[in-house]
């Protein structure tokens, strides 16, 4: 497209390519700008955030936000208790998803097509906060992690999409290994998952992202507040000086402002750090297994 | 799909006589296959559909101590009260307006973005803005809520100092009922209309490039070809997000909603989401709120399915 664009732009054309440079270089610094200010104050002392209304690189650098916040047992708990979720989590929930897929991409699969409907059914009717609350209940998951895990086990997007995908494999493969003898458990896992792993990457890490982020799970299971994730945290956190006192939960202080700032940064560094990751795989592991069918 | 065609390499067998017979040759042909499903579908039984058998409690006043077949049977009662509750209304308007600012405004805003991130011709500079633009998408309302917190501290915040020079006023913005809707809005539109684009920037890289060098040479201008080559490709992706949004109408986001009200906003933050939690969670009343959620799901499953009927009515494509 780029050459017929070249070759034939008016000069209104030319006007508009310079001012759509210009605005979407603005839209860019826009979406992470708030995030970047964040970041300078978690390292700014707390004069210069009261002081000056905006900065992106501190005056005095200093990482005593930081360092009152490591040595909180609360904060350093609910830290290494999410990364623990989300890590057990993720495998349990991609787990669950491939397995599941797997039968459901055979076309010769006695009752697929029920199966296949009644989960698209879920995704346009669920039950709702409370049925669901019970069910948990009378499970007796409350305060239990499994809480923060199994009731959002499969995500049935994700599951159509990776069916979608094991159906485009080549069927030759699978047909020569069964020959070989091998059975379907053989051939899930030395042929179909290996061949899957960036389509399986891009989940595992959209699902880790989502326990990560998860703040109504642990809001509605979680009542033993020693059990609390890293997000519960964060929202205790922040919200103390934007609310009027009747608001808070705690009897505590409302935290020095760079504390907020610095347990902001806390909670995202980790996705920021998987981003690149996703972002190399999501638009194409998106689009691979979005074919209707 | 290619799967579906090619031949089954098994030879034909005698046709099996009875219905029983032909389960059990099923289940045995097929028993790896049935056993990998089986953890998944024990899933959906537990906690997707046993939710929906469980929510007959909003027919009855369910008692946990007498378990729901004990409870008491009362109809309709829980709906009634709902509809004919003082906070319906306010409640409806609140979520419709959160809707509509999303139906109106952060839609439109992710195909103009879509369309301008096509127009630009530096790839370097669409791949960095398309970076750049997904991030917040991957951040938690928790985290999107506590930056505004922080960008709109009341004396220190970098965007409370600008807009409180701006219109001449010292309001707390994160408390103040008028500003709910424009601070609701504004994240809505920072976390998701780049994640939004995706969508459509694969569409359009799915568009015939000789249309427009066709195009060109009819003598077609930039905008021309926008309006008449770009805008019809997308159009059916743009008629099946129409389809999907309109289900969600009453789910405004229960995370945003809850994280950003507080007891001085809340006549104009809560909504249908909120409220089930507050009646159901905090104050026990399961059967009302069950009712209330369930009134909220069979709304969204009518609108799926009516504008999915429109669509089809006028020449679009749906998606069923």
């Amino acid at each position: 497209m780029s050459t017929s664009h070249q070759r034939f732009n008016t000069r209104a054309g030319r006007a508009f390519d310079v001012l759509n440079v210009a605005l979407l270089t603005g839209v860019g610094l826009l979406a992470i700008l708030p995030f970047l200010y964040v970041l300078a104050g978690s390292f700014a002392t707390e004069l210069e955030i009261t002081t000056r209304p905006f900065f992106l690189w501190p005056e005095e650098i200093t990482t005593s936000s930081y360092r009152s916040i490591l040595s909180s047992d609360v904060f350093v708990r609910a830290f290494a208790t999410t990364v623990v979720v989300t890590f057990v989590g993720t495998l349990v929930q991609l787990g669950l998803t491939a397995l599941m897929a797997y039968p459901l991409a055979k076309a010769d699969l006695p009752g697929r097509r029920t199966v296949l409907a009644l989960v698209v059914f879920t995704m346009v009717f669920s039950a709702g906060m409370i049925p669901t609350f019970l069910v948990v209940k009378d499970l007796g998951l409350l305060d239990t992690y499994w809480a923060l895990i199994l009731p959002m086990a499969i995500n049935p997007f994700s599951l159509i999409i990776i069916k979608n995908f094991f159906q485009q494999l080549p069927p030759e493969l699978e047909e020569s290994a069964k020959i070989d003898g091998a059975n379907e458990l053989q051939v899930l896992r030395h042929v179909v998952l290996p061949l899957s792993k960036p389509v399986l990457a891009t989940f595992a890490l959209f699902y880790a992202v989502g326990i990560w982020n998860d703040y109504l799970s642990p809001l509605l299971y979680l009542s033993d507040t020693s059990k609390w994730t890293l997000q519960m945290i964060l929202r205790q956190v922040t919200a103390a000086a934007s609310l009027s006192a009747d608001e808070m939960a705690t009897d505590v202080p409302p935290p020095a402002q760079g504390i907020k700032f610095a347990v902001v940064v806390i909670a995202t560094i980790p996705v920021l750090l998987a981003y690149p990751f996703l972002q190399k795989h999501f638009a194409k592991g998106m689009l691979i297994g979005s074919v209707k069918g | 799909m290619t799967t579906a065609l090619a031949a089954d390499p098994e030879p034909p067998r005698p046709r099996p006589r009875s219905r029983p017979q032909r389960l059990r040759r099923d289940a045995v042909r097929y028993r790896w296959l049935l056993l990998l499903m089986l953890p998944g579908a024990l899933y959906f039984a537990l906690f997707r559909f046993w939710p929906m058998y469980g929510a007959r409690i909003a027919f009855k006043n369910y008692i946990p101590f007498l378990g729901i077949d004990g409870s008491e049977w009362v109809g309709l009662d829980h709906f009634q009260a709902f509809l004919s509750n003082p906070d319906f209304t306010r409640l409806l308007a609140n979520t419709l307006i959160v809707a509509a600012l999303s139906l109106f405004i952060a839609f439109p805003l992710t195909i103009v973005l879509a369309l301008l991130l096509n127009e630009l011709r530096l790839q370097i500079l669409k791949r960095t803005v398309q970076t750049l633009v997904y991030i917040p998408h991957f951040l938690s309302w928790t985290v999107v809520v506590s930056i505004t917190a922080l960008l709109f501290a009341i004396g220190t915040g970098p965007l409370w100092t600008f807009l409180s020079d701006l219109f001449g006023t010292d309001a707390n913005m994160l408390a103040d009922p008028d500003w709910f809707r424009p601070l609701i809005l504004m994240q809505m539109v920072w976390k998701d209309t780049g994640w939004g684009t995706i969508i459509f920037l694969a569409a359009l890289a799915g568009v015939d490039q000789e249309q427009y060098e066709a195009a060109v040479i009819d003598g077609a201008g930039r905008w021309q070809r926008v309006r008449n080559i770009t805008i019809p490709s997308i159009m059916p992706t743009i008629v099946v997000l129409l389809i999907l949004h309109t289900g969600q109408i009453l789910n405004t986001g229960f995370e945003q909603i809850y994280l950003m009200s507080n007891s001085l906003n809340r006549t104009v933050a809560d909504v249908f989401d909120t409220y089930v939690y507050f009646a159901g969670i905090e104050q026990g009343a399961y059967s009302y709120s069950t009712a209330v959620g369930l009134f909220k799901a069979l709304v969204g499953l009518v609108l799926i399915f009516g504008t999915n009927w429109l669509a089809k009515r006028f020449n679009q494509q749906g998606i069923f």
